[in-house]
């Protein structure tokens, strides 16, 4: 059985039990809402993304662990 | 200055704009995918604040509906990775009325819970091209995948489906 047929019979399966979305119409604005979420996460605050945090704990940790890398990478910044 | 260049700059007036523009073609994509209105409500505010977040990242002279179905697409996968097994398919949006009386209500039963237990990426893309009849281009743009990956996880999704039912005794070929 090629892919085209089998999807078609998975398909009609499908539709016996689950129907196509007919009522898509928004009921109502949601712009308050919206509002309400805008204020209460104020979008200036910068977040510092998690593998960031990482590399800073890994060099810290170098430098902890070998203090001799500080002049090396002193000298390369 | 343009709406889509004043809103790339930070102006909440010209967001307010594209919101009200836009909030209706966002709501009905995301209501095909969760399929519960409530959650479509939710998650059309969460694709608009994520909107509002990336907006310097915005470029005035691309398209914003294509942005925006992209956003609503990710949140609205996010939404279903999350809720995986939380949730099933809500009445109010399958088929009883109009489908095939002869098959039991036992057998709906476990053709939704096998759908619903579709890895979260395999039932988004199933929902829009079995279900919804979408077309692979406008998945693969939604989704922000190649077409032809769009025909293979549509494709995995069906045999994943296929061995489920059949673990479960109900025939596929069914008429």
């Amino acid at each position: 059985m090629n892919n085209e047929e089998d999807n078609k019979e998975m398909k009609n399966l499908l539709k016996q039990v689950i129907a196509p979305a007919k009522d898509t119409e928004l009921p109502r604005d949601l712009w308050p809402q919206m509002l309400r979420r805008l204020n209460e996460q104020p979008a200036a605050v910068v977040g510092v993304p998690w593998f960031d945090w990482a590399l800073a704990a890994i060099l810290g940790a170098v430098l902890i662990l070998f203090p001799g890398s500080i002049p090396a990478l002193l000298y390369h910044l | 200055m343009e709406l889509l260049e004043r809103f790339a700059a930070g102006d909440l007036g010209a967001f307010e704009e594209l919101f009200r523009q836009h909030q209706k073609e966002v709501y009905a994509w995301t209501v095909r995918i969760v399929r519960d209105r409530g959650i479509a409500e939710d998650l059309t505010v969460e694709t608009f604040w994520r909107i509002y977040k990336s907006r310097s990242r915005f470029d005035p002279a691309g398209n914003f509906c294509s942005w925006a179905r992209r956003i609503a697409t990710n949140a609205a996968l996010d939404h279903l990775r999350h809720s995986r097994h939380e949730t099933q398919l809500p009445e109010d949006l399958t088929a009883t009325a109009g489908g095939d009386p002869a098959v039991c209500s036992e057998r709906r039963r476990q053709i939704k819970q096998a759908f619903s237990d579709l890895p979260a990426k395999y039932r988004l893309v199933a929902t829009l091209a079995l279900i919804e009849e979408e077309s692979y281009n406008n998945i693969a743009e939604a989704a922000g995948i190649s077409v032809a990956l769009v025909k293979v996880r549509v494709f995995r999704a069906v045999r994943m489906l296929r061995k489920k039912l059949s673990s479960l005794g109900v025939e596929v070929n069914a008429k």
